[in-house]
């Protein structure tokens, strides 16, 4: 099945209900391995037990910045392929986005009280996630106020685009600048840091969190579809009305002029 | 599995993800359902699709 033939929304919407099933049973059981491999987690030597709030913080803070990349590859299937699909999937994943980037900031905070000695701190790594999940807020607020999802579709598009300039910030923004957030240790050249005890954990969660956002974006994207198609139907529903008391309008006017007629 | 003096930012965390993720879930099984039941009434006053898929199809 290609992409082509998923810009049949009928097609689509089948797909997810074979789907779904599978992919929400998978990130249950991914979740539960992955919360009991963090439970028995060491405690590292420097951070003690706080190392566990790692296992949620870092996928919830990757996901903040891959979701805005999936926004931005549908943002160009909006504006460029013009695919059917794209602009719901943009739409569907904002949401989900917002949620992720929020816990990854509190978590985060978190972390950071008993770690640096404070819950929070303008620098680089935090200020720049913190304006990625107000870019995540702006563009809800952007489909919410547009009542023709295709006239919003193009807008919310360029502005995702413009906001992709801020992954590579987010993600460099730890070797830019000078900053109170650690550098990357798993995806850094020269391979990861970390020690496996916590590594291994760490990536059962990551790939769980991600199944996570598989799963609720095409669940997100389903109920998109049928809210257009709500939409449509109501429009016909209103156009049907509109017309049906213009006919009625003028039966009553083509009936006085008889009446008229036969008066004089 | 002992969490020391941190307990309090450990659990919070854990359950401020779990209580978000939840809210998650059922809003979009929520908003699923409410799509769900309008495009149900629309069909039974008579307004359907071109394609004559119900409802019932998705």
């Amino acid at each position: 099945m290609t992409l082509l033939d998923l810009a049949n929304p009928s097609r689509f919407l089948s797909l997810t209900a074979r789907v779904l099933p599978w992919l929400a049973a998978a990130t249950a059981i991914l979740l539960a391995i992955g919360l009991y491999q963090s439970a028995m987690a060491p405690d590292d030597y420097q951070q003690g037990a706080t190392v566990k709030i790692m296992f949620i913080h870092v996928p919830n803070a990757w996901l903040s910045m891959f979701v805005w990349g999936v926004m931005s590859v549908a943002s160009l299937g909006t504006l460029v392929w013009r695919h059917p699909l794209a602009d719901v999937a943009a739409k569907a994943a904002a949401p989900i986005g917002a949620a992720f980037t929020f816990l990854a900031l509190v978590t985060g905070s978190l972390w950071g009280r008993p770690m640096w000695g404070t819950y929070w701190e303008w620098d680089a790594r935090l200020t720049s996630v913190l304006v990625l999940f107000l870019m995540y807020l702006g563009l809800i607020a952007l489909w919410r106020a547009v009542d023709d999802p295709s006239r919003a579709a193009r807008a919310a598009a360029v502005l995702t685009l413009v906001g992709a300039i801020n992954i590579p910030i987010i993600k460099f923004s730890v070797d830019w600048w000078n900053t109170l957030h650690q550098g990357a240790s798993v995806l850094r050249m020269g391979g990861p840091t970390m020690d496996r005890s916590f590594l291994i954990p760490l990536l059962i969660m990551a790939v769980a969190f991600s199944l996570l956002f598989v799963t609720l974006h095409l669940a997100a994207m389903r109920n998109e579809i049928l809210r257009r198609r709500v939409r449509s139907l109501q429009m016909m529903q209103a156009s049907r009305i509109a017309f049906s008391s213009e006919v009625g309008t003028g039966s009553r006017e083509e009936n006085a002029s008889k009446e008229i007629g036969a008066a004089e | 599995m002992s969490l020391g003096p941190y307990t309090s930012f450990i659990t919070t965390s854990y359950a401020l993800v779990a209580i978000v993720v939840l809210l998650l879930i059922v809003w979009i099984a929520i908003d699923y359902r409410t799509q769900k039941a309008r495009l149900r009434e629309l069909e039974a006053s008579g307004i359907s699709r071109r394609s004559g898929r119900g409802v019932s199809d998705f």
